[in-house]
């Protein structure tokens, strides 16, 4: 009757949380969950992409293992929600790719570092790689800004051309029809609701991780990891306006615009990840879903790679070692943008559109 | 002071040979007992808790709770409308049909009021009420994500606080001279040893997971009920205290018991075994007769006398019978309603006999009048010249396909217990209030219920005599 078996755990969950209720307060997937009384693949889809895996509701469940009735709505969600990840890959040869995420994006990272420091070897000569370069246009030496622009718009809209068409797998597979995209209220709820974050929450005491007290702090994490991250891309993004637009060239000096963003938004990806790394080794065994770890964990890396890199680049750019430290953060980006749709980055996005639905779900209950 | 330093010394002294002396000592770990121990605490005792349950099932039948019920004179944040004092007693009153202790139960209706704001002290959060049982949201407080999450916060508290717990730690035992409370006998992993406490709070729950103690009061029958909470509670601590000249209260086959799903497992079924879709159908015994008028009150006032009159039918099993009209009218279960395109097939898939049950379920339709079906209010459905009648929501069984669910008596919690007084202090046999031993929950229930229910009332004597219990037994032991 479903899809896999996770799916026909996550309906039997559904069927035992329905008849009890009890967690209502807690997040917006058991609410979404009451408007239903039976459970398609597509609403189990749906619902496990609303779950934050805040875990609250397994240690406020009076059914959670041992208990022979076995309810783990946090762990069993994480499977499904792993597995429509992969169903919902586009173009769909890609989607194995979730299957060993950790090792994809290992090897995507090593080859794409490889290649910038190739790229800059074979396009110049060694000396460039190790030479010093300041002032203006000193990146460049190493590669010309318009062959990075190139090479970095195509793989940025690479990915998010997978990632739409992924978006409007997992929207038709849901059922939920396209115009309610339109609509501006139950986007404007789902922003706030994204933004803060309101369902990794625990229904306000905070979340679980590792015991049966709200302790976790992976709502903190995650903002400084998500701001971070937007504010590395307003950095980039800025940067590029100023190339084209201004005509100045990078490396700016570190009170302009770019750098105090890319600086801000660097610390909270070294901080952010490095605390989501840990409340992930702290994890309950109990909650944890195998089949995603590797992908969580190589995301997770990724960005701190990313912020790492370039805040080293940062420190060191006037020294002979910007040439490889430059190789290695380009070639991290890169390989974060080309593994974008294939990995944990994805998750924002379906989440973000359950609670588009969810808000829409809400204001037409009332 | 040197004196009392003294002593005290010379008595941490004698601890470390034949373990430390507590001040309180409570036996149990569901809300009454941590109300006390709480409580207790917070009046400057040290505090021992003993529960008998592994770590994972502490907290006895609270586990499956929801909500209390609370007086209260104006809407909150969560309770939809005021709930006097008043009319709390007078719904009391109905549902024990007077078995009750009116000042005892006056007295804990009072003390509710301030329990709202007390529990919240102690780390517990309310929500509105749940989808579904929007009958209680004026009167019921629900416990945001239910009785283990408030349970949770109360062990997080009692930990905060300095309250030592130990689990899977069963009193098997218990020393008491003239009405005084001496030690009690642990049994643990490690062995077993004493444990001496300068008062003791009983909160240990009730027996009805002690099968051959039902029987004393019901006879064989109660071999067929199903127990929808805790296996801990066997009234280990509830029989020593009687065997020991405490004063019992209330009779062995008193207790909150429902009709639930047949399939549920013998113990720990909790809340989704049950089932909200009586007053929808007709309800027939393994013979194919009714017993019963199905429509008698809105569901949740009267759904507590199910499972004695399912007791009383061959076999302790009966059969809610209803058509597809009716399916999505209640709450979902766990189970899936057994289906049958006729009655007659129906009846095959239950093991009943067809003709019966057709004529059954033909003479109950032919007996239903003309009315306004309305689910959720009183209607005008009823049947004329039928025994039993149905007076609301009679409604023919005729728009297959056709549903059952078989249900059993599902016991609750029982009220046999120990007689109290107000401070929550056991009452001795010659009528004289014990010197150190307190007793709350549902080892006292039955102080306050003679018999009926009420939802969430539960809930409350744990709370109001857990805490008065405490504050008692920690005044005792620190004059």
């Amino acid at each position: 009757m479903h899809a896999t078996s996770a799916l026909a755990e996550a309906d039997r969950l559904m069927t035992v949380c329905n008849s009890c209720r009890y967690c209502e307060g807690i997040c917006a997937v058991f609410p979404a969950m009451e408007m239903r009384r039976a459970f398609s693949d597509g609403d189990l889809n749906y619902l496990a992409n609303l779950c934050h895996g805040c875990s609250a509701c397994y240690y406020d469940c009076q059914f959670s293992p041992p208990h022979e009735f076995n309810v783990n709505v946090p762990a069993t969600m994480a499977k499904v929600r792993t597995e429509s990840y992969e169903a919902y890959a586009w173009p769909g040869f890609l989607a194995p790719t979730f299957r060993r995420n950790g090792l994809v994006i290992s090897i995507a990272a090593c080859v794409s570092v490889f290649a910038f420091i190739v790229g800059f070897v074979a396009l110049r000569d060694p000396s460039v790689l190790f030479g010093t370069h300041t002032g203006p246009g000193a990146f460049y030496k190493l590669m010309p800004h318009n062959t990075m622009a190139v090479l970095f718009g195509a793989a940025f809209l690479y990915a998010m051309i997978a990632i739409a068409m992924g978006i409007r797998n997992f929207w038709r597979d849901i059922g939920e029809p396209a115009n309610t995209l339109t609509k501006a209220t139950p986007l404007w709820q789902a922003i706030k609701d994204a933004s803060s974050l309101r369902y990794l929450d625990g229904g306000g005491v905070g979340c679980m991780n590792d015991e049966d007290k709200p302790t976790d702090t992976r709502r903190i994490y995650h903002h400084l990891t998500f701001y971070g991250f937007l504010l590395c891309f307003a950095a980039t993004t800025t940067a590029t306006g100023y190339h084209y637009l201004l005509g100045l060239e990078a490396p700016y000096p570190w009170y302009d615009l770019p750098v105090l963003l890319g600086t801000l938004g660097g610390l909270g990806l070294v901080i952010g990840p490095i605390g989501l790394l840990r409340a992930k080794f702290q994890r309950d065994r109990e909650l944890v879903e195998a089949r995603s770890y590797g992908m969580d964990v190589g995301f997770l890396v990724m960005l701190l790679l990313t912020s790492i890199t370039g805040l080293l680049l940062l420190v060191l750019r006037a020294t002979p070692a910007m040439g490889m430290l430059l190789a290695l953060h380009i070639g991290i980006v890169f390989a974060l943008f080309i593994t974008m749709p294939y990995g944990k980055f994805v998750h924002g996005f379906y989440r973000f559109l359950a609670l588009v639905r969810y808000a829409k779900e809400r204001s037409d209950a009332h | 002071m040197k004196n009392g330093e003294i002593a005290g010394h010379v008595a941490s002294r004698r601890d470390e040979t034949a373990g430390r002396r507590h001040d309180v000592l409570v036996i149990g770990g569901g809300n009454a007992a941590l109300c006390a121990a709480i409580s207790a605490r917070r009046a400057g005792a040290s505090v021992l808790v003993l529960e008998a349950a592994p770590q994972f099932y502490r907290g006895g039948n609270t586990r499956h709770t929801r909500n209390m019920r609370c007086a209260h004179d104006s809407a909150t944040e969560t309770l939809s409308g005021p709930y006097t004092e008043d009319e709390f007693w007078e719904d009391l009153k109905r549902v024990t049909q007077g078995r009750t202790d009116e000042e005892l139960a006056r007295h804990m209706i009072a003390q509710s009021k301030e329990m709202l704001t007390w529990i919240v002290d102690q780390g517990v959060r309310f929500q509105p009420s749940l989808g579904g049982t929007l009958s209680l949201g004026r009167t019921n407080s629900f416990f945001l994500g239910g009785g283990r999450a408030m349970l949770n916060a109360l062990y997080a508290t009692a930990e905060q606080l300095g309250v030592e717990i130990r689990y899977d730690a069963e009193v098997v035992g218990l020393e008491i001279e003239n009405g005084m409370f001496l030690s009690a006998t642990v049994k643990e992993q490690t062995g077993t040893s004493q444990v001496r406490a300068g008062a003791l709070v009983a909160a240990s729950g009730g027996f009805e997971a002690n099968i051959d103690w039902l029987k004393q009061g019901w006879g064989e029958i109660a071999g067929n009920f199903l127990i929808r909470g805790t296996p801990y509670n066997r009234g280990t601590i509830l029989r020593i205290l009687i065997d020991n000249d405490i004063q019992q209260i209330g009779d062995v086959t008193q207790c909150h018991a429902v009709a639930i799903d047949a399939r549920a497992p013998k113990f720990d079924g909790g809340i989704i075994t049950r089932l909200d879709c009586v007053i929808y159908g007709i309800v027939v015994n393994k013979n194919c007769e009714r017993f019963y008028d199905e429509g008698e009150d809105i569901w949740p006032k009267r759904y507590a006398i199910w499972g004695r009159l399912v007791a009383a039918q061959p076999d302790q099993i009966a059969y809610i019978i209803f058509d597809a009209r009716s399916l999505e009218l209640f709450m979902p279960s766990l189970f899936p309603p057994i289906k049958g395109d006729s009655i007659a097939e129906l009846a095959g898939q239950l093991g009943l006999d067809p003709e019966k049950l057709t004529k059954t379920v033909a003479t109950f339709n032919n007996a239903v009048q003309p009315g306004t079906f309305d689910p959720d209010n009183y209607d005008d459905c009823a049947t004329a010249g039928l025994t039993p009648p149905k007076t609301h929501w009679a409604r023919k069984i005729e728009q297959g396909p056709f549903y059952a669910y078989p249900v059993r008596p599902g016991i609750t919690f029982t009220y046999l217990g120990v007689k109290v007084n107000k401070e929550a202090r056991m009452i001795m046999s010659d009528g004289k209030p014990a010197a150190n031993m307190f007793a709350a929950g549902e080892i006292m229930a039955g102080n306050v219920l003679g018999q009926g229910y009420a939802a969430g009332i539960g809930m409350t004597i744990g709370s109001v005599f857990g805490r008065a219990a405490g504050q008692g037994a920690a005044k005792h032991a620190r004059n």
